[in-house]
């Protein structure tokens, strides 16, 4: 008889039509997103242009820019009351120290749902239409269509037919249980019944949408299965929080790579002085040359059932994939129960640094010690982390040159150790 | 002063008192409005109003929490000096303090012995703050919150000396003449010196959880007057208003939402009278106001003739319930000239989750714009989605306003 590794955890509700998606259903009667309503159906529509990282014609803060649509329709499904809570009413704060930390508390976010039983040693696992998955949505958690409109300029239509002619459309819709204002779900192809896992166009598509957002606090994350996602439909999140992340100002140290591999442009660094073991894959003469690099190196991760989380910072530019073995170790019951009774998940967002927390004691003695405490259960052994990223490298067609060997000490620098804060003056962070 | 008062006033006589019951009412719903009574049964904790310019300096109003922490049912109360809480045990220093306080007009804090209806003493942090009406300062109620102190915790700290023996036995003239609240009762002792048992004898130190759940109680008091008295246009403070300076949104949260296109103010939500303290260039260009004119007034500054009270009063109704509303309203420039402002309110909270500002977002129904293919009424939302996530961001990290000079 097969082995199956779970845990047990509480699943974040992230439409409103998850909770009955069990129950059977005779036809259709409500606007969602299945094959039964979506192909005749009109949502509006954001066509980004042919180069999203080519700057744009109005200005980031201009009423047509995709964060200002998306935070105005993002407000109006508020108006409507659409979201289990308001979560501008969770108190958030900077934890005190070098990396900065946001912790949030969040009590709402898991209120009234009991644990489910989550298969956490398949990273691949075949999509189950059965299942809840974002077909069952309803139309008015869509905030809009997001497709490439080709064009030298990005536009918006607020009622547009849905080509499926050619192929499913990507949607973006509201997370009704948001961990910040603005928190939102890019479905791509949500027709096709894709399962968490990632392809290289849906990934472009990913950097894409940061690239067209052009602020570095829109950020879009990703997690596999195994790594905290709660359902096997393929689909990044995304929100806007203007805080820099504690990853996005940790050091990183760059691996040299041969010649021959740097004419992608893209550059590898290691994450250093930060719990969590991570590469950040960087630059790139085009956009889809970083995508390329960093979609072969998931699809090496999930084909060999490494689960992992993806953040996408910098409007695209900058990419950090961590390799990770919480829930593993959760269901080995090698966490400790004090980190278990926290319920914290670390998903994407914890490891970079954003942390929600259930209790409100947890909150308030948030310190950088307890957060580095938790985010190190999550990183891979030094020794695992090399050999995974050998692996990545080959699958990556990256070939690191030859280099100063690693110093001994490296392993001591994995601890909470002081660094100079970044000189970040508030509400200008612009991160190169 | 005469120690005059409702203690006097004949039970018996039915229709005196209820003359005098709605006196007594008109004292709170006169200066605020018919609802007020209702939200202040609404508020938790044990307080009450009292009116400094009615004779005796009686009490107006006494919230549901009183009843239950005194054993005086709202009836007994009503009318009478606050003093009626006030016994043979209770510290003559303390009462001086907030006579004093009361004297000065001031807010205040102390730790008192109180007796129950039923005569048993009790421990209370006593938290008496004046409500002043924000246009010409003058005292028109006080607020006395009692939170009780907790015995438990109190005994342990016991043996500092207790002053509450000595001054028991404090000469009944010295507190016969003053009506004003929480000083002593006059005349009737109605306290056994059996029944005061240890509660009376030992030193009273009030925690800082206690006096900060004091201070909120009162603070929370204090904005819920605040908000029902601009329905009268009366306006009141937990502050002499003198006439300090507005304060200023910081300079990254200023540049962040100088940014945002719509034509909207911020108003301070805890300052009285919810002073306007950003207003955005489209604003500035569809009123004809300056900033300079418009800093510092209330959004009330665009009604005229013909603007409707009764929706005025349903924003109000709005921001009382901390809830966003959008409303069609008859609006003036500064020229006198007048359009019809599709006005969006909604409340902004800070990083701790509580409501810093209000944003109203106003359009001008009959000018030509570019809603970007949305309905005028989405387009709106923009600006307050931007604003949200720009003072989310700037107060989990830093300060939305200005430190103050």
């Amino acid at each position: 008889m097969e082995m199956k590794l779970t845990i047990r955890r509480v699943p974040t509700v992230v439409s409103n039509y998850q909770e009955d998606a069990d129950k059977p259903r005779a036809g259709c009667g409500r606007n969602c997103l299945g094959d039964c309503c979506l192909p005749v159906s009109k949502l509006p529509l954001y066509a980004f242009k042919a180069n999203p990282a080519k700057p744009s014609q109005e200005d980031a803060s201009s009423t047509k820019s995709l964060v200002n649509i998306l935070l105005t329709e993002w407000e109006d499904r508020m108006a409507r009351g659409l979201f289990r809570y308001d979560v501008t009413a969770c108190e958030t704060k900077v934890i005190p120290g070098n990396l900065g930390f946001v912790a949030q508390l969040n009590e709402g976010r898991h209120l009234k749902k009991r644990p489910t039983e989550f298969r956490v040693d398949r990273v691949l696992q075949p999509f189950d239409p059965a299942k809840f998955n974002f077909t069952k949505v309803g139309q008015e958690e869509v905030l809009f269509q997001f497709e490439n409109g080709a064009g030298d300029d990005s536009y918006f239509l607020n009622n547009a037919p849905i080509t499926v002619a050619d192929r499913a459309p990507n949607v973006v819709a509201i997370n009704v249980s948001p961990i910040e204002y603005g928190h939102v779900l890019l479905i791509p192809r949500v027709l096709d019944g894709l399962p968490q896992r990632i392809d290289p166009e849906s990934f472009l598509l990913a950097l894409q949408m940061a690239a067209e957002a052009a602020s570095p606090y829109f950020r879009l994350g990703y997690n596999s299965l195994g790594a905290f996602a709660t359902i096997n439909h393929l689909h990044f999140q995304a929100y806007y929080l203007s805080v820099p992340f504690p990853v996005e100002k940790a050091a990183t140290h760059k691996i040299p790579l041969s010649e021959d591999t740097m004419k992608s442009g893209v550059t590898v660094s290691k994450l250093i002085n930060y719990p969590v073991r991570g590469l950040v894959f960087e630059g790139g003469n085009t956009l889809n040359d970083l995508a390329n690099v960093v979609s072969s190196a998931c699809i090496w991760l999930q084909d060999n059932n490494v689960p992992y989380n993806v953040l996408i910072s910098d409007c695209g530019k900058r990419i950090f994939l961590f390799p990770q073995c919480y829930a593993e170790k959760q269901a080995m019951g090698e966490v400790s129960q004090e980190l278990l009774d926290t319920q914290v998940n670390p998903a994407v967002w914890e490891i970079s640094g954003h942390i929600v927390l259930k209790r409100r004691n947890d909150y308030e003695e948030a310190s950088e010690t307890s957060a580095w405490k938790l985010l190190a259960e999550v990183s891979l052994s030094e020794e695992r982390f090399e050999e995974v990223k050998a692996y990545i490298f080959t699958a990556a067609g990256l070939v690191q040159a030859d280099e100063e060997k690693v110093s001994e000490g490296e392993e001591a620098t994995y601890k909470p150790v002081p660094v100079a804060p970044l000189p970040i003056a508030e509400g200008c962070l612009v991160l190169q | 002063m005469a120690t005059s008062g409702a203690a006097e006033v004949d039970p018996g006589d039915r229709e005196r008192q209820q003359h005098d019951r709605r006196r007594l009412a008109s004292s709170l719903t006169a200066r605020y409005s018919d609802w007020v009574l209702e939200a202040l049964d609404e508020l938790p904790g044990s307080f009450l109003l009292t009116d400094p310019s009615l004779a005796g300096h009686p009490i107006v109003y006494a919230s549901r929490g009183l009843a239950a922490l005194t054993g005086y049912p709202r009836r007994e109360v009503l009318g009478r000096n606050a003093r009626v809480f006030q016994g043979t045990a209770t510290d003559r220093a303390a009462v001086a303090g907030v006579r004093e306080a009361v004297r000065a007009q001031r807010a205040h804090q102390v730790a008192i012995l109180n007796y129950r209806r039923d005569g048993s003493p009790h421990w209370v942090l006593l938290h008496l703050a004046p409500v002043f009406q924000a246009r010409d300062g003058s005292l028109l109620h006080f607020l006395a919150v009692q939170v009780p102190i907790d015995a438990a915790r109190r005994r342990a700290g016991a043996g500092r000396g207790a002053p509450g023996a000595v001054l028991a036995a404090c000469r009944e003239e010295a507190r016969v003449d003053e009506d004003f609240p929480c000083a002593s009762h006059a005349g009737k002792v109605f306290v056994d010196m059996d029944k005061r048992g240890l509660e009376a004898e030992e030193p009273c130190v009030a925690s800082d959880s206690e006096k900060e759940k004091a201070t909120n109680t009162a603070n929370s008091i204090v904005s819920a007057l605040n908000r029902y008295s601009k329905l009268t246009s009366l306006v009141v403070s937990g502050k002499r208003c003198d006439s300090v300076g507005i304060p200023a949104l910081s300079s990254s949260l200023n540049l962040s939402v100088g940014r945002i296109k719509q034509s909207f103010v911020l108003t301070h939500s805890c300052l009285p009278d919810m002073p306007i303290i950003y207003a955005s260039d489209a604003f500035v260009s569809l009123t004809g106001y300056s900033r300079e004119e418009i800093l510092g007034c209330n959004c009330r500054v665009l009604n005229g003739p013909g603007t409707s009270l009764e929706v005025f009063e349903e924003i109000n109704q709005h921001i009382c319930s901390e809830q966003a509303c959008t409303v069609d309203l008859l609006s003036y420039r500064k020229d006198g000239s007048s359009f019809r402002d599709l006005l969006h309110v909604s409340p902004i909270r800070d990083a701790s989750g509580k409501v810093a500002f209000h944003i109203w977002v106003h359009l001008d129904v009959g000018a030509k714009h570019d809603f970007n293919g949305l309905t005028p009424e989405v387009w709106q939302l923009g600006a307050v989605g931007a604003v949200r996530v720009a003072v989310r961001g700037l107060s989990a990290s830093g300060s939305l306003l200005r430190p103050s000079q």
